[in-house]
């Protein structure tokens, strides 16, 4: 397989370059999908037959909670890279993650309290799903400090994927955790064999919306590894030539 | 309108959620965009100040 894309990804230039396309598109997409969900949920899927119209705090609870694994997942992956490659992007992305999915965590747990008051009749319960994911939330933040306490970039960056790649443990927790507890929370509805158990009118919208968020991510990530990486190689002859300085 | 607000009873919880993601999503945005131009400014000037004469220091 030839690995140069790889390569060529881990320069700072071009890195900088093709992120720098990628931002409007994924930002666009994220906004139409984004909308289309909202209505879908908001207005046309119908409400549920157990829970009315208190279910659909869905289309914004699971696509935070997915996202903020996802985040995760991405930030311990970009770590790893950049710890095996020591490729400087890679420790970038991984270190643009962590402050976007420490806020979607928050806000996958505020929306679930939000959720369960009505129809657990708790805004907290210290079940398997919920404490795993606080566990995530307090993840991200030591990962944030972590980085934050060490005024060395390469040393900050090998301390944090260390903390990153541990911390992945707690991802299968936070997904299993449903089935292998007796928890207050849901089953999965989504990633299960055989069919979904929502109907399309429920579901498309919820898909749509957790596309939005993914896309928006991105968006968002690139946005900030941009500036990462500019911060880094800022003495570097390419970011002079970008920013049209007289050399 | 008004029913649709109401959402079954259920609009002390379904609103502030879908406010709160709101919030999030803003934020994330001014935070990164905040983040970026800081860097480019600060680019921009070690730049600047690399290219510029080093007589009169």
């Amino acid at each position: 397989m030839d690995w140069t894309w790889f390569h060529r990804f881990g320069s700072p230039p071009h890195f900088y370059r093709i992120a720098g396309k990628l931002i409007p598109w994924c930002a666009w997409l994220a906004a139409i999908s984004g909308v289309a969900g909202l209505i879908g949920g908001l207005v046309l899927a119908p409400p549920d037959y157990q829970q009315g119209e208190g279910y659909r705090i869905i289309y914004v609870h699971v696509p935070a909670a997915v996202l903020s694994t996802m985040a995760y997942a991405t930030m311990a992956t970009a770590a790893g890279v950049g710890l095996i490659w020591r490729m400087n992007v890679a420790h970038a992305v991984a270190a643009s993650c962590a402050g976007i999915g420490a806020s979607f965590t928050f806000l996958a747990l505020v929306t679930g309290s939000l959720w369960g008051r009505p129809m657990w009749g708790t805004y907290w319960q210290w079940d398997p799903r919920l404490t795993s994911e606080l566990v995530m939330l307090f993840l991200y933040l030591g990962y944030m400090g972590l980085r934050g306490a060490i005024d060395d970039t390469a040393r900050a960056d090998r301390a944090s994927a260390v903390l990153a790649l541990v911390g992945v443990i707690n991802l299968p927790i936070i997904h299993y955790s449903v089935d292998w507890w007796n928890s207050l929370h849901q089953g999965h509805t989504l990633l299960k064999f055989g069919k979904p158990s929502m109907p399309p009118s429920m579901l498309v919208p919820l898909l749509l919306a957790m596309l939005a968020f993914v896309l928006y991510f991105a968006a968002i990530v690139l946005v900030r590894a941009r500036g990462e990486v500019l911060r880094r190689e800022r003495n570097a002859r390419w970011i002079a030539e970008l920013l049209g300085a007289p050399s | 309108m008004m029913h649709w607000l109401a959402m079954g009873g259920y609009w002390p919880y379904v609103w502030p959620s879908y406010l709160l993601t709101l919030l999030v999503l803003v934020l994330n945005v001014t935070f990164a965009q905040r983040s970026a131009q800081r860097a480019r400014m600060d680019a921009l000037r070690r730049a600047q100040s690399a290219a510029a004469p080093q007589g009169r220091s």
